[in-house]
């Protein structure tokens, strides 16, 4: 079994999100980056399926070299090698090509992403990259079992779940509780540094989007206290002032 | 010509679905072009001909019993066939689980830009730019589609619904598909029952640790079912297992935009606000006037929740019995 996991360098989610360059640019000055957290879960998962039945897990990022401790901690984390694909990530459509690009040489029999990225929110990686490989997505899945090259899969849709059971290959995107998230030991961390990490240049340069700038929401007015020995006057307030209720 | 994705549950179109095709038809109409709604899979005519009041001046139905439930592969194959022979050069979907399953194959089969979502309607006065939400909703980026066609995922409960009477055009086409379309099976679909879905929700009733365990919940529950509200609750409660992961919002969990969302004992921490930021009406309720919520609430209230709920839920029950 060789299985892929797709990995994005984002901030923690602790960072107070501000822009420079004239509100152009995400300002990363003091900000820590961590492994997009929905792409620790696939790795994860990705470690738990090969520890049982055998098989490699290689992490691949779209992103210039300042995303390598991110990709060395899943390397520490336990993948068996990395690549990181020379560029900036630009959009879901580039990463999603840089990827499909790379992974059409390797023939990976699983490739897992997050569902979404918890900077950009895109959540279009997996589906992109599913059909220029040309093989089936399930997104959003919240469990993953492999028998006999079939994939058993629960995925979250509004309002429930669904079963889908699909033939291998496939990308599935990993929402919140396809696993719980490892921290890497000591011995991990010390075998990651001499685990293959592998630097790939750009292939093609089809340009889809470009953001042009960024905008942080307005402040809201005020809050209007209650006081809680009349708290029910708050019902009132949301039917006559707010009107929605 | 502007083509949306009239997404389906169970043969019946979703609020979304129609704040979509309304969404898609305003476009169309600034550009004197038409709007077409391709539904897949069961729906009846006389529920395909509300996609016309919406805005849909023609209808186009793919239907066969293999797309009874949904498949990434063949819903996005037939939707992007329809978008050829129609000549779509604009494609609009709900930015829901399903929807965004689809987008993103039909934006790489289209060799199309895409945004998903999205929550203004496009500015062509300098290239074709829209507004999406990023960082979870801490931020607003505005995205420039280069490319001929563009695909939108737009966020639902942010545009409104407009009544076109234009009057139904329906169709069908096959959508191009063979077996080979079908390699990953819907097995087994399970909904909840009687309750509003989070993410489809208008009224939202959140808590957090201030309820001090799951056994308190009730009270949660009953005011959420007297206002037609959702229930949502923070990261730590998820966490502790007190409520089931499909409730957390914040920055890890889901992003909602409900017009009223009641945080009930719950600080508001940065990751959590992210997620519920761009409610239209926030009120807090926590007996920590430090909590960071009020500063992000239109409404606050400084006590202990199990002190003021009763009253909440009382006034919220004569409210519904007058009404």
């Amino acid at each position: 079994m060789k299985i892929l996991v797709c990995i994005s360098n984002v901030p923690d989610t602790t960072t107070k999100v501000t822009f420079t360059d004239n509100n152009t640019k995400f300002n990363t000055a003091g900000v820590q980056f961590i492994i997009n957290p929905y792409d620790e879960l696939a790795l994860t998962r990705a470690l738990e399926i090969t520890e049982k039945q055998g098989g490699t897990v290689t992490a691949i990022n779209v992103g210039l070299a300042d995303a390598e401790p991110s990709i060395r901690k899943t390397l520490a984390i336990g993948a068996n090698d990395a690549v990181r694909i020379n560029a900036e990530p630009q959009d879901a459509y580039f990463v999603a090509e840089q990827i499909a690009a790379y992974a059409k040489s390797e023939q990976f029999d699983l490739i897992l992403t997050g569902r979404e990225s918890i900077d950009y929110n895109g959540g279009l990686v997996g589906g992109l990259l599913a059909e220029m490989l040309g093989i089936p997505s399930v997104n959003v899945i919240t469990s993953i079992e492999i028998e006999n090259g079939v994939a058993t899969m629960e995925r979250d849709i509004d309002g429930g779940k669904e079963k889908v059971s699909c033939k291998l290959p496939l990308v599935a995107s990993a929402q919140k509780e396809l696993t719980e998230p490892r921290i890497p030991n000591m011995r991990g961390i010390m075998a990651a540094r001499t685990k293959p990490l592998k630097v790939v240049e750009v292939t093609g340069d089809l340009k889809t989007s470009a953001t042009v700038g960024f905008e942080l929401p307005a402040a809201k007015g005020g809050v209007k206290l209650i006081p809680a020995d009349q708290a029910e006057l708050l019902i009132d307030l949301l039917h006559n002032e707010a009107k929605v209720i | 010509m502007i083509l949306v994705y009239a997404e389906s549950i169970d043969g019946n179109f979703k609020k979304s679905t129609f704040e979509a095709v309304s969404f898609a038809a305003g476009i169309a109409q600034t550009n004197g072009v038409h709007c077409v709604a391709v539904s897949i899979g069961h729906v009846e005519d006389a529920k395909l001909a509300e996609l016309a009041n919406y805005g849909a001046d023609k209808v186009v139905a793919v239907n066969s019993s293999k797309l009874a439930a949904f498949n990434a592969e063949a819903y996005a194959k037939a939707f992007a066939n329809v978008a050829a022979a129609e000549g779509a050069t604009i494609v609009v979907v709900s930015n829901t689980y399903s929807g965004k399953a689809v987008a993103g194959r039909v934006a790489a089969k289209l060799k199309a830009g895409i945004a998903s979502g999205v929550i203004s309607i496009p500015n062509t006065s300098n290239g074709f730019v829209v507004r999406k939400t990023v960082f979870s909703g801490k931020a607003f980026a505005d995205v420039n589609l280069t490319t001929a066609i563009k695909v939108l995922a737009i966020t639902p409960n942010t545009f409104d619904t407009h009544t076109f009477g234009k009057t139904a055009n329906l169709t069908t086409a096959d959508g191009g598909l063979s077996d080979a379309d079908f390699i990953s099976n819907s097995v087994e679909i399970s909904r909840v029952t009687g309750k509003i879905p989070l993410t489809e929700a208008e009224l939202v009733v959140s808590a957090g640790r201030g309820m001090k365990g799951p056994e308190h919940w009730g009270i949660i529950e009953e005011l959420a079912q007297v206002l037609g509200a959702a229930t949502a609750c923070s990261k730590p409660v998820s966490d502790m297992h007190w409520r089931p992961h499909s409730e957390h919002v914040g920055q890890t969990g889901i992003t909602i935009k409900p017009n009223l969302y009641i945080a009930i004992g719950i600080s508001g921490a940065i990751q959590h606000l992210a997620g519920v930021s761009s409610s239209k009406v926030i009120v807090a309720i926590n007996k920590d006037p430090e909590a960071p919520f009020f500063k992000a609430a239109d409404y606050g209230i400084v006590a202990d929740a199990f002190d003021v709920l009763p009253k909440i839920l009382e006034a919220a029950k004569k409210l519904k019995a007058a009404n």
